[in-house]
């Protein structure tokens, strides 16, 4: 770690904390429907989309209604992207006449955007045509995400409502999320992100010379032995309308890249300063809505103690992640190379623009949120730093976490720890005056729990069945690969130990089922919780009240997250990662 | 039911036309008007020819002059090195994803490391046995298509390329102090040095001597 790397990552950490506060005061206003100035712009369209869906804004929902609308609006998604992937190659918009994507991975494709993971089974610039980009996986990016701020806000409003039967509109919520929250911000990123290099095009490829032409050896057709020498003499640049893209796959939390590698692509990612914006903006709205949450209760204690709980667990990781990651690997010193220099350590599968701080901030902050993007591949980091983003999914994604659906996660985790610090002092527990009761803690057993079974049980299909052996290294990291692989999906992040080769229909199939069923098996036990909470009165706090706004509750929080993560994980992370660690400092 | 389904269908209509045509239209509007040359792939052009691009990196290690010029990282995408899309075999960016404990790693490393002392005796340099290898020089890339090196390791090839163009350190030395970027706003990411606009550089100011 150099003294360049700790002062980014500290002024990573303090623009985010500054942002917190005034976009988090403004979401509170926009989901309250009190005016926050874009409204006297955006206001008609807002309107205008009302009256076309004969929508009555005033007119609340059930959390069973609610949890209809959103199951029905996530369906038409995955028709929708699923039929524009499969029609693609009759489209318009198609310059480098890319043909149709199969069907299962096709099928994974439309679960994964739709379920806000953005798992990518497929390279995007060889795969995607523009108007698949935009109008298929862009649609998705906006309003995955605003689905996932919509629940949340649901939640927030059977936390804080007394005796009442409804917990909002979702049509609104959905509406108010995309037109005043994702899009202007989304907007005011992809024109920076454009400044500093990232195409935004809906010209064809662009073929330039190159300075130097390669020769390679090509073998001849199919006949294996023989070859002929091939002089290759151009590079062809792809293009496309990405920056648009980027930015709102960065703000929603989504992940999915324009190009294969994601925001490693110089034309993805293109400066230092670019960077520093795409990773902000990853946790940018999941770190206000903590503010939002606790203006919209009232107590913005309540908000701070959960951005506390937060943070504290990101910093330690992100710091553990730099640290291993600035290490050499003692296998290539070995021929007299220098992993000492300025930044440089593990420099296998990073970008030299980027060094090892930036890669390691990217990978702490995708995997906390569930953005999955990546800026470095992380099948290539030392494995205990590979660890930690992999650790940071199987928690639940609830540090940070996705746009929404990160603090109604944390939420659920808030509510175990409130029936257990109940436990200890033989009280019924609270939450911000309403009693915790044996529905609320079987919703919220069965949302933190689904995750993790999803997870053991999908790798320990996929190691034991010859379909799950696609693994591209040997050893200890292969089974890392697998492990990865279903934590990602079972969380709904999306970043991958790369190598893997997961575009086979057994992989697309089986992180497509745990995809689906980890994003909607946790959406309506939340609304269930958000719906029974509304319904009852307030207790009025007494001396025998826990407040939860204090540093023993943060600490508290903190130990029901961790140890609900080291308890169901250790076993399998001491196969993969921390043998692996063991056998790179033996070689 | 239609009070479901009525605002399903028509919301998902409306924001597909929002979000998925009207806002990438606009961008890409508004970014070719204030942005052309970024939003077209910061393209060079090299006697009005486009050569390349400022952000894609270009493969140098092999061909006859390759001891000349400085190399770019080592590259996992394929057919070749450096490419970007690849219509036929519908290849593009790509990592080589090796563990770090990979077999396969430590050979292609070892390659590497073999290479460069290759071009050092094809350009008749003697390195002195102590020199260590800057590690971004013989490691793959994340994209496949890094655009840069560290400063350390064009010093590290640059008595090379001195020696195999007939100039002095000191000229060449001067030279990529002028394409050594420093950290963006004295802040941001690592000092890099941008490898194709550094060998165009080279090759308009110190034509490789015709030999033979």
């Amino acid at each position: 770690m150099t003294l360049p790397g700790i002062v980014q990552l500290a002024l990573y950490l303090a623009v985010l904390l500054a942002l917190v506060k005034p976009l988090g005061w403004f979401m509170a206003r926009v989901y309250t429907g009190k005016p926050c100035g874009l409204d006297r712009v955006l206001g008609p369209f807002e309107r205008l989309f009302y009256r076309v869906s004969g929508v009555d804004s005033k007119a609340e929902m059930s959390w069973k209604e609610y949890a209809k609308a959103v199951l029905v609006f996530s369906a038409l998604g995955l028709f929708s992207v699923y039929g524009l992937q499969r029609g693609q190659a009759l489209l318009p918009l198609n310059p480098q006449a890319l043909g149709a994507i199969t069907p299962d991975s096709s099928f994974n494709t439309s679960v994964s955007f739709v379920t806000n993971t953005n798992w990518q089974g497929y390279g995007g610039e060889v795969t995607m045509s523009y108007l698949s980009q935009m109008l298929a996986l862009g649609t998705q990016n906006f309003v995955s995400a605003a689905t996932g701020m919509a629940v949340l806000v649901a939640l927030i409003r059977g936390l804080s409502r007394r005796s009442a039967f409804t917990i909002g509109n979702f049509w609104v919520d959905l509406t108010r999320s995309t037109l005043y929250i994702l899009l202007p911000l989304s907007c005011i990123l992809a024109l920076a992100l454009v400044s500093q290099g990232v195409v935004q095009s809906l010209k064809p490829s662009q073929t330039v010379s190159l300075v130097q032409p390669i020769l390679f050896e090509q073998s001849r057709g199919d006949q294996g032995e023989a070859t002929h020498t091939v002089r290759v003499t151009e590079q062809v640049l792809p293009l496309g309308p990405a920056a648009s893209q980027i930015a709102i796959k960065q703000l929603g939390t989504n992940g999915g890249g324009f190009f294969n590698v994601n925001s490693a692509h110089p034309f993805e990612n293109p400066t230092p300063f670019s960077n520093f914006l795409e990773v902000l903006a990853i946790l940018l709205i999941p770190a206000a809505l903590c503010w939002t949450f606790g203006e919209m209760i009232g107590d913005r204690r309540q908000g701070w103690a959960v951005l506390a709980a937060m943070t504290a667990i990101f910093t330690v990781l992100l710091l553990a992640c730099t640290w291993a990651e600035s290490a050499a690997n003692p296998a290539i010193t070995a021929f007299g190379v220098d992993s000492t220099f300025g930044a440089a350590g593990n420099m296998e599968g990073k970008e030299v623009r980027f060094g090892i701080a930036n890669s390691a901030l990217w990978a702490t902050a995708t995997t906390a949120a569930s953005n999955g993007s990546v800026n470095a591949m992380h099948d290539s980091f030392t494995p205990l730093s590979g660890l930690v983003p992999m650790w940071l999914m199987q928690l639940g994604e609830v540090v940070f976490g996705g746009v929404g659906c990160g603090l109604y996660g944390m939420l659920m985790f808030v509510i175990v720890a409130v029936f257990i610090a109940g436990l200890m002092v033989g009280r019924t527990p609270e939450y911000l005056g309403k009693k915790i009761e044996p529905f609320e803690m079987k919703m919220a057993a069965l949302a933190v729990l689904m995750p993790c079974a999803l997870v053991l049980l999908g790798t320990a299909v996929a190691v034991v069945v010859p379909q799950g052996q696609t693994t591209s290294n040997p050893g200890a990291h292969g089974f890392s690969q697998i492990l990865y692989a279903f934590s990602s999906a079972s969380n709904n992040n999306g970043s991958a130990f790369a190598g893997l080769s997961a575009n086979t229909p057994f992989y697309n199939t089986a992180l497509g089922v745990c995809m689906f069923l980890s994003r909607f098996w946790l959406i309506v036990p939340v609304l269930a919780i958000a719906g029974s909470l509304a319904s009852k009165k307030g207790v009025p706090a007494t001396a025998g009240t826990l407040p939860t706004h204090t540093p023993v509750f943060i600490g508290m929080l903190i130990c029901v997250v961790i140890i609900v993560g080291a308890l169901t994980f250790v076993p399998a992370l001491a196969l993969g990662p921390i043998v692996e660690q063991l056998q790179l400092q033996g070689h | 039911m239609t009070t479901l389904f009525r605002p399903a269908c028509v919301l998902f209509v409306c924001f597909s036309l929002l979000t998925g045509i009207a806002y990438p239209l606009v961008i890409t509007g508004i970014a070719q008007l204030l942005f052309p040359r970024q939003a077209n792939g910061t393209v060079l052009l090299r006697d009005g020819k486009p050569s390349g691009s400022s952000l894609i990196g270009q493969e140098f290690s092999t061909g006859r002059h390759a001891a000349a010029y400085f190399w770019s990282r080592p590259s996992a995408t394929s057919p070749v090195a450096y490419t970007p899309f690849n219509a036929d075999k519908l290849t593009g960016s790509s990592g080589s994803n090796l563990a770090a404990t990979n077999p396969a790693l430590i050979e292609n490393v070892k390659a590497r490391v073999d290479a460069l002392k290759e071009a050092d005796a094809a350009a008749g340099y003697e390195r002195p046995a102590s020199t260590t290898i800057p590690v971004d020089l013989v490691t793959s890339s994340a994209s496949g298509l890094d655009p840069h090196i560290s400063a350390a390791s064009a010093e590290y090839q640059l008595p090379r390329v001195a020696k195999a163009r007939h100039i002095t350190e000191s000229q060449l030395r001067e030279l990529v102090g002028a394409h050594t970027q420093s950290r963006q706003f004295g802040l941001f990411g690592e000092p890099t040095v941008n490898v194709l606009e550094l060998n165009l550089d080279l090759d308009s100011r110190f034509p490789i001597p015709a030999t033979e």
